[in-house]
């Protein structure tokens, strides 16, 4: 019999602001256990909370990029369930009325783009840590109240490729909008999967499988998951509605607990927080601030600028790389040459090895000066790796660096002819090969006029002299 | 008793002023008085050493503000840094506060003197204040009978001239009530007026600290202390707050609401003539009586204790032995297994009984034919009150339905319960009221007056308490 599965996604998503949802706490990754906290987070008798602002224009600017409705009126609630690493034994949440409603994202899929529906999303308060050790469960607040977003989306996957895909889509709308780090590893980005298998046109039971820590863990789980359920259904048994943890280093997820002993988290209304009003001028306000993202200017810069989907795809594998660019270009850069010029010069210098961030050590400015100088012969391409290291990280004029570095390049006719002739004159093997029709012979030639001049000959001055000397 | 005592907030504040009586005077005569009546157990802690010393510092000149100099005690639910605050519950028999709570902060920004922590019901969940882990209170009138709750430790001590005033917190009149019972004056304000930082919370949505004294005018000078727009709490009014000594305090041309659904059975019937001798009087004095309707009346109680119930399960479910206050000293298999012994030790019957009750009204398949249905009766219950308001000046009725029983008569926690009626609806309805003495009984208890305002309107009830208290 033929199978379909179907997934949803639960994804949890912690938004960088500078402090906590509900106080005044930096929000910090790590540090010393317990240090940024305060008795608001950590669940003192008498707190109240006084809701982030920047949390939920944050999460309004997600929805936006996410193509949700952006509800009017939303509001808190308690989320109640005793755990250790959660103080106030409950979650203050958004239960019925979230802030952003159903939306859609498309995602590109093996050539093709597919679509997933967006659910809800909605804002809340992560918990804190427990760390075992030594036979001892210790709880770290630092982490309790750091604005937590959740993004639910509708059962429309149906693929271990699919899921992560869609995820790559989402990560990269999240860090284009500049709302949170999504970092797997770091937690900041966090995703568990509802998946339920059945024949074609029915519906299955699901089961939803937690502590999935980076896309790799998803997709295995997807598969682990998928197998799992359709081995008990063509063996004739029933899945059991329950929550599963993934063992990653197993390879295989295991029952955590089953629908029975499912929490009653007693939702009621929050009595200490106002409910949210977004009228529509603070939408659009929100609006200016959602950029442009990854696939309209891959659209963009392969459209209007004519550029390869390669150089597109790479250009956007980062907002701040994109931006760069867009800068470059605006200023008046010629989108191919901009284009190269980073990836050729400004990502070897920005990528560390054995990691995925890069740094953006100049600005869209420098970028089109470093293109401008050598467009009108003030430096050759070459010297301007030299101005790059130069100027890194700093917001120095790359003429200034070129000046103050000696590299300027010499457009003196008159001495590069002087130069050339001598080494005309001692080369006479060579220009009878140049004479004979061997035209790789140039690059000596030029090359060696560079040694001569310290590299700073123009070369195109080189090759203009060059048959002019040769053929008197 | 020393002289000193006896003179009210306002007089004492002007003789301090005016260098006619130090603060330390002041200071020492409270502290003898709460050695004289230490048998109503009134208070959890004395703060007597730190109070002496702000005490020499105002006699100093240190101390300025419309407090300074003046002793006043505080609800032990009221986070007061480096006091301990106990709730009168074992589970923060020794919890210390990192912080002051914000009205804390006001009084000490006015100069007060802090000398105590008043005794109360475990959690303000309570009105006799026998529900304490440190041992029921005493009336101050006659030590044979309760003295309401659950501030009743604010109110004996008021009442028995240990300070000038004090705070207390009134969730469904427990400001109000044990007034009435010792005689003296409660006020609850509108609900948003008083910060609630630091309160350790009961019931959210109900819950408001207000001022417990012996005149109507030492309640308004308090609350221009204690009032005001806090950014920690979200809820607090971001208003114009008044001056609320500057109130009118004439009784001719008022409207006096008076609704016939306050004056049914199970009133007793001295406090029912007390409160229509006063009203008589108050028309003699130019006031013109009302009639309205309170039809919501009957159901506000049973709306009142699922609500609250609800709010305090979820409010009191931090307290589980992992961070502060009390963790059960016998051995734990896992955490649950903490929870379950440390809660199962930590708190007394009534505060169970309420956890249950909440857990239970908002569990899944019973949340909306109670919770959600109280809801409802809320705002049924508001509009009622609106309405009535809409009529008149401000409503009048007794503070409670008889005077305060004999300890131990009343045991049964639905005939406890009844003791609110009066008071109940008023927290319901967000709306401000204050407990002013009408009279006594025949056994010479103490009966209370309870005069109810519009939302926002606390300095033109203070004015017609004033008013009423004078005739």
């Amino acid at each position: 019999m033929d199978y379909i599965t179907t997934i949803g996604l639960e994804i949890h998503c912690e938004l960088k602001t500078a402090t906590k949802i509900f106080c005044s706490c930096p929000n910090v990754f790590g540090g010393e256990p317990n240090t940024h906290c305060c008795p608001i987070c950590s669940g003192f008798p008498g707190v109240l909370p006084v809701l982030n602002k920047k949390a939920v224009e944050y999460t309004v600017r997600a929805g936006l990029a996410l193509g949700c409705k952006i509800n009017e009126y939303s509001k808190w609630d308690r989320k109640n369930y005793f755990y250790p690493d959660l103080p106030k034994a409950w979650q203050t949440s958004q239960y019925d009325l979230p802030l952003c409603g159903a939306g859609r994202v498309d995602y590109r899929l093996n050539g093709e783009t597919r679509s997933v529906r967006i659910n809800r999303i909605h804002l809340e308060e992560d918990a804190g840590k427990l760390v075992h050790e030594g036979g001892v469960t210790k709880v770290d607040y630092n982490r309790c109240g750091v604005p937590l977003m959740e993004i639910v989306t509708e059962p429309d996957l149906h693929s271990a490729e699919e899921v992560v895909a869609f995820l790559e889509e989402l990560k990269s709308r999240l860090k284009y909008t500049g709302v949170s780090d999504v970092k797997m590893q770091e937690g900041s980005l966090r995703c568990d999967v509802n998946l339920s298998v059945a024949p074609e046109g029915r519906l299955g039971t699901r089961t939803e499988t937690k502590n999935l820590n980076s896309f790799r863990a998803v997709a295995r789980s997807v598969e682990f998951e998928a197998a799992r359920q359709k081995k008990i259904l063509s063996g004739g048994g029933k899945v059991v509605q329950e929550t599963r943890r993934w063992d990653d280093g197993a390879g295989e997820g295991y029952s955590m607990r089953s629908k029975e002993n499912a929490h009653d988290y007693r939702y009621f209304p929050e009595p200490d927080l106002m409910p949210v009003i977004m009228t529509a001028a603070d939408v659009e306000r929100i609006r200016a601030d959602v950029p442009m993202l990854k696939n309209e200017r891959v659209a963009k810069y392969t459209g209007q600028y004519g550029l390869p989907e390669y150089d597109a795809g790479i250009l956007t594998s980062d907002r701040e790389i994109a931006d760069l660019f867009d800068g470059a270009v605006e200023l008046g850069a010629a989108p191919k040459k901009a284009s190269n010029y980073i990836m050729s010069e400004v990502l070897r210098k920005g990528k560390t090895e054995g990691s995925e961030d890069v740094t953006v050590g100049i600005s869209s400015r420098q970028l089109y000066e470093i293109l401008s100088l050598v467009d009108n012969g003030t430096v050759s391409l070459a010297a301007t790796r030299e101005v790059l290291e130069n100027i890194w990280l700093s917001d120095k004029s790359p003429a200034a660096a070129v000046e103050e570095l000696g590299l300027k390049q010499n457009n003196d006719s008159g001495a590069i002819e002087a130069v050339l002739k001598e080494i005309i004159a001692a080369n006479p093997k060579v220009v009878a090969d140049y004479k004979a029709g061997n035209a790789k012979v140039t690059a000596f030639f030029v090359g060696q006029v560079m040694k001569a001049t310290k590299g700073k000959a123009n070369p195109k001055i080189i090759n203009e002299l060059l048959p002019k000397l040769i053929g008197d | 008793m020393n002289d000193i005592l006896l003179l009210s907030l306002t007089e004492l504040k002007r003789k301090l002023d005016r260098g006619e009586v130090s603060s330390t005077d002041a200071v020492k005569a409270c502290l003898n008085r709460i050695d004289e009546t230490s048998g109503l157990n009134a208070l959890i802690t004395v703060t007597a050493e730190q109070a002496l010393a702000r005490a020499a510092a105002f006699d100093r000149g240190e101390l300025k503000g419309s407090l300074a100099g003046v002793p006043i005690i505080v609800k032990d639910n009221i986070s007061t840094a480096g006091i301990r605050t106990t709730c009168a519950s074992r589970m923060l028999e020794n919890y210390v506060p990192p912080y002051d709570a914000t009205v804390v902060k006001k009084l000490y920004d006015a100069g007060a003197v802090i000398i105590a922590k008043a005794n109360m019901d475990e959690f303000a969940m309570g009105s006799a204040s026998q529900n304490s882990y440190f041992g029921g209170v005493k009336n101050a009138v006659d030590s044979r009978r309760v003295p309401g709750g659950s501030s009743g430790g604010s109110a004996a001590a008021v009442a028995a001239f240990q300070a000038y005033a004090a705070l207390g917190s009134d969730t469904g009149g427990s400001i109000r009530q044990p007034a009435a019972f010792n005689g003296v004056v409660g006020f609850k304000p509108t609900y948003s007026t008083v910060s609630r930082y630091g309160l350790v919370a009961f019931a959210s949505s109900l819950d408001q600290i207000g001022p417990i004294t012996r005149t109507v005018e030492d309640a308004a000078a308090v609350m221009n202390v204690i009032a005001g727009h806090d950014a920690l709490d979200s809820t607090s009014a971001d208003i114009d707050y008044p001056d609320y000594t500057a109130y009118d305090d004439s009784l001719r041309g008022k409207k006096i609401g008076v609704a016939e659904e306050f004056f049914g059975a199970g009133l007793q019937s001295d406090t029912g003539a007390a409160i229509e001798k006063k009203l008589a009087a108050a028309e003699a004095a130019g006031a013109k009586l009302v009639k309205v309707k309170i039809e919501s009346f009957k159901a506000s109680l049973a709306a009142y204790y699922v609500l609250s119930s609800a709010e305090a399960a979820t409010n009191l479910a931090r307290y589980d032995g992992v961070k502060y206050g009390f963790r059960t000293s016998k051995p734990v298999s896992d955490y649950v297994d903490l929870y379950y012994k440390t809660r199962s030790e930590g708190f007394g019957a009534e505060v169970k009984r309420r956890i249950m009750i909440g857990n239970y009204v908002l569990s899944s398949g019973y949340y909306d034919a109670y919770y959600l249905k109280a809801l409802k009766v809320r705002t049924l219950i508001k509009q009622d009150y609106d309405n009535a308001l809409a009529a008149c000046d401000a409503l009048v009725c007794p503070a409670a339905p008889s005077t305060a029983p004999l300890i131990g008569a009343r045991t049964a926690p639905a005939e406890v319960y009844l003791s609110d009626i009066y008071t109940v609806p008023v927290n319901i309805a967000g709306l401000p009221g204050i407990s002013i003495p009408a009279g006594s009984d025949g056994a010479g208890m103490p009966i209370g007056m309870q005069l109810i305002g519009r939302a926002f309107g606390d300095r033109e009830l203070l004015g017609l308490a004033v008013g009423m208290a004078r005739l």
